[in-house]
């Protein structure tokens, strides 16, 4: 895989509209498992529309990985549009549950950077709390960080959901798209990365 | 016929009907029996019986290959349904447009391991451009209709619909789905045109490279070569798509490209690939491919531009359309130099003088007529046949590219000969995989197919991999002699009804090709070979398309005694 742009791997925050079918996700899943892509995060929901889901994952990899995960999203036929979340400013979000252990000295401690948070404890043991946090993954990162010292017993994590701001609907798709969905029917967006149109290069498809 | 008697099955049919297809081919079993049956209250289509569902679906390729449209084969659960696993594999990554309807166990069965069952959209699922199981009887017609759009849309392939025998069986009260119309190809956004055109006239060595994609825009393509004045290399998916007649046809790029076009590509400054992905058979090792190029990709599958090399214009849309946007404005190049050094590399070919197998395959392709449809199986005739034969027009040429299908050539003939049965369809395979559907002689026999010509290429070893062996194994030729226990061709062929031919010296091949061709029946000839010819010019694998090996290295001496096998070879 070319990646002239860079090539540090990072995570890409990437949502997919497809269509509510059998087998959809083992056929996203199988693409990226054959392309050898990394997901690290996935969920899944309904939308707003009758027919159609929404996808949010992390993808690992440099930006030419990326794309061409992307573009091959695209081709699949449930897929109605891709949206790229680097593109455009976004909101997101992802809830995760942490059981951290306590002892009747870190029990207030505990509580306290909890509150700081605004994390809601959900089940109260003799052993332990749990907690959900709802946030961007730098405020739950930093919770984790801090409940560390103390001792975490488990954790779940949703992985990550995300919207466009502002009153757009999150269109268009990234790439290409022929689907069947008017509405929906994405802009043509850039072949290049978005650093090449940074630096002045049209946007040629 | 009245709405109470309409089924599944039925509508499968009527669909199919309303949307042209007049030829099936298929095997039927226990899961599909109500589509065969209610096969027999729809003489307007023809259901062509295959002796392995791989026949099937090769054929359903080779008719797809031929004509552009829509290939369709059909197989029963299970058993039949896996064996159709390799030619929609091969479809997936020619894109040749397949419709494959596979029968399966009851509604209520599946999922139970049931006889026969098996979960054939859960395999197909990486090898299928899109797969459905129909649960409703009443959405059949519509994702036949959807099938069908998908196969023949953007980047064509296989699309296999998997329908429950109670299915079949369910009366129907829908209306049959009419044909889609086939969705626009986007055009190239003219900024993209506009910088490929520039790059174009600051070019100094500039190649144009066109692959199978670019088929259906041959007329375009020739004119934009012509218009510029521009060298064009067809891939070996691409071949005819510009006429080898012309001045400036380079051959075939890659590991057994010519050296013009290999040369070519290594020196260029501007390369405008059309419609191919850059397979790693063409490019060599990637990093070597092109070195000193700008790279223009037109290609209508955004997810192919920059998937393997560096794109330095994207032009994402229709051949057709970004090759005339290109040709207008277009001004000769005035290039002395490179065409002089082209004229040097397109002198550096050899065209085989002595008995071998590259002497036979050139006998049989200097025969071909311009409207004849050559295909190929796969392996050492397969490149031969690349190299010599010359093509004029676009999809006169058959063969298994992306997943060189031993076992493809034959049936793929057949199809192709079945959708246009006033040519010649002719097929060179070897004796290796000529015997993996040898099976399908019975179609040429039952149905008295009679354009199907069949020529095999004895070299008694399984060809290709004994090159590679004798090139990086150190001859040791394991697994790969056949000539202990080939067929007698000619018996076989016999007992199949089909009249064969046989040359085994250079002296007897023109008469023996003059009555294999005449023969008014399909027929079969068998030309033998010696047994240790190299296809040649060849780029290693892993090498960079400079580093090719141009001619034949001389065989080293003592030679093969050592190994007993091919031993029995040389006294055979
Ligand atoms: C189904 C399948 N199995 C194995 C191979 C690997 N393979 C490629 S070429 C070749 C040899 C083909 O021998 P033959 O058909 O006799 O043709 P020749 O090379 O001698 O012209 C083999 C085994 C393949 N391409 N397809």
């Amino acid at each position: 895989m070319t990646a002239p742009f860079d090539p540090a791997p990072k995570d890409h925050l990437v949502s997919a509209i497809v269509r509510d079918e059998p087998r959809v996700l083992t056929r996203i899943t199988s693409l990226f498992g054959r392309r050898g892509y990394n997901i690290r995060s996935l969920s899944v929901g309904s939308t707003e529309h009758p027919g159609l889901s929404r996808m949010t994952f992390v993808v690992t990899g440099d930006r030419g990985v990326v794309e061409q995960a992307m573009r091959q999203l695209e081709k699949l036929h449930d897929v109605v549009k891709i949206i790229d979340h680097s593109l455009e400013k976004f909101v997101d979000r992802e809830l995760v549950l942490v059981k951290v252990a306590i002892t009747p000295e870190s029990r207030v401690e505990v509580r306290q950077i909890a509150e700081d948070f605004r994390a809601r404890i959900v089940d109260v043991g003799r052993h332990a709390l749990t907690f959900e946090v709802t946030g961007d993954e730098g405020k739950i990162t930093a919770f984790i960080e801090q409940m560390r010292s103390f001792g975490i017993l488990e954790t779940m994590r949703t992985g990550r959901v995300a919207l466009t701001r502002g009153s757009n609907a999150d269109i268009p798709s990234h790439v290409y798209h022929e689907g069947e969905t008017e509405a929906l029917r994405p802009v043509v967006e850039s072949a290049e990365p978005r650093e090449e149109k940074a630096r002045g290069v049209p946007n040629l498809f | 016929m009245t709405q109470q008697d309409m089924t599944g099955a039925k509508a499968l049919w009527a669909t199919l009907a309303a949307h042209g297809v007049g030829t099936v081919f298929g095997y039927p079993g226990g899961a599909i029996m109500p589509v065969y049956d209610a096969l027999t209250f729809y003489p307007e289509v023809r259901h062509v019986l295959a002796r392995h569902e791989q026949g099937a679906i090769h054929a359903a390729e080779g008719w797809a290959k031929a004509t552009g449209e829509i290939g369709v084969c059909i197989a029963t659960s299970g058993p039949g349904a896996t064996n159709l696993v390799t030619g929609l594999a091969d479809a997936m990554l020619d894109s040749v447009p397949i419709l494959a309807i596979t029968g399966n166990v009851a509604r209520h069965l599946m999922g139970t391991d049931a006889f026969q069952e098996a979960d054939i959209t859960g395999i197909t699922l990486p090898i299928t451009k899109h797969n459905y199981v129909v649960r409703d009887v009443e959405e059949l017609p519509r994702v036949i209709a959807e099938a069908i759009r998908i196969a023949r849309s953007g980047r064509p392939g296989p699309v296999l619909v998997d329908i429950p025998k109670d299915v079949q069986l369910a009366p129907y009260h829908g209306e049959i789905a009419t044909p889609h119309a086939r969705p626009e190809i986007p055009a190239p956004k003219p900024e993209a045109i506009e910088r490929a055109r520039e790059l174009l006239r600051s070019a100094k060595k500039p190649v144009i490279m066109v692959g199978g994609g670019s088929l259906d825009a041959a007329a375009e393509i020739t004119a934009l070569a012509r218009a510029w004045d521009i060298p064009v290399i067809t891939t070996l998916m691409g071949l005819g798509a510009f006429p080898a007649s012309d001045p400036l046809w380079l051959g075939m790029p890659g590991m057994h490209g010519s050296v013009a076009a290999n040369r070519a590509i290594s020196e260029a400054d501007v390369l405008l690939g059309i419609g191919l992905r850059f397979d790693d058979r063409v490019t060599g090792r990637v990093n070597g491919f092109a070195p000193n190029a700008s790279i223009i990709h037109v290609d209508l599958d955004a997810a192919e531009i920059g998937k393997i090399v560096r794109t330095h214009v994207p032009v994402r849309g229709d051949a057709r359309v970004a090759a005339q946007m290109l040709a207008e404005g277009a001004q000769k190049l005035d290039l002395p130099e490179w065409r002089e050094k082209i004229a040097e590399w397109k002198t550096r070919t050899q065209d085989p003088d002595h008995w071998g197998a590259g002497y036979a395959v050139k006998a049989v392709v200097d025969r071909l007529r311009p409207d004849d449809i050559l295909s190929s199986d796969v392996g050492q005739h397969q490149m031969l046949a690349a190299q010599l034969a010359r093509f004029e027009r676009p999809r006169r040429w058959i063969n298994s590219g992306g997943l060189g299908t031993m076992g493809f050539g034959f049936p793929a003939a057949i199809g192709a000969g079945m959708a246009e049965p006033g040519v010649r369809s002719i097929v060179i395979a070897g004796d290796g995989g000529f015997q993996m559907t040898a099976q399908e002689l019975a179609t040429l026999k039952k149905y008295d197919i009679r354009n199907v010509k069949i020529c095999i290429i004895n070299n008694s070893f399984l060809g290709m991999v004994r090159q590679w062996q004798e090139l990086f194994h150190e001859r040791r030729y394991s697994e790969v002699w056949l000539g202990d226990s080939n067929p007698d061709f000619l018996k076989l062929a016999d007992a199949y009804g089909v009249p064969a031919y046989r040359a085994d010296r250079a002296e007897e091949l023109p008469g023996a090709i003059d009555a294999w061709l005449n023969d008014p029946k399909s027929s079969l000839l068998e030309i033998v070979v010696p047994n240790e010819h190299g296809v040649f010019p060849m780029v290693p694998a892993g090498a960079a398309l400079s580093e090719m090996i141009e001619t034949e290295p001389p065989r080293p001496t003592p030679g093969i005694e050592k190994n007993a096998a091919a031993e029995e070879a040389k006294n055979a």
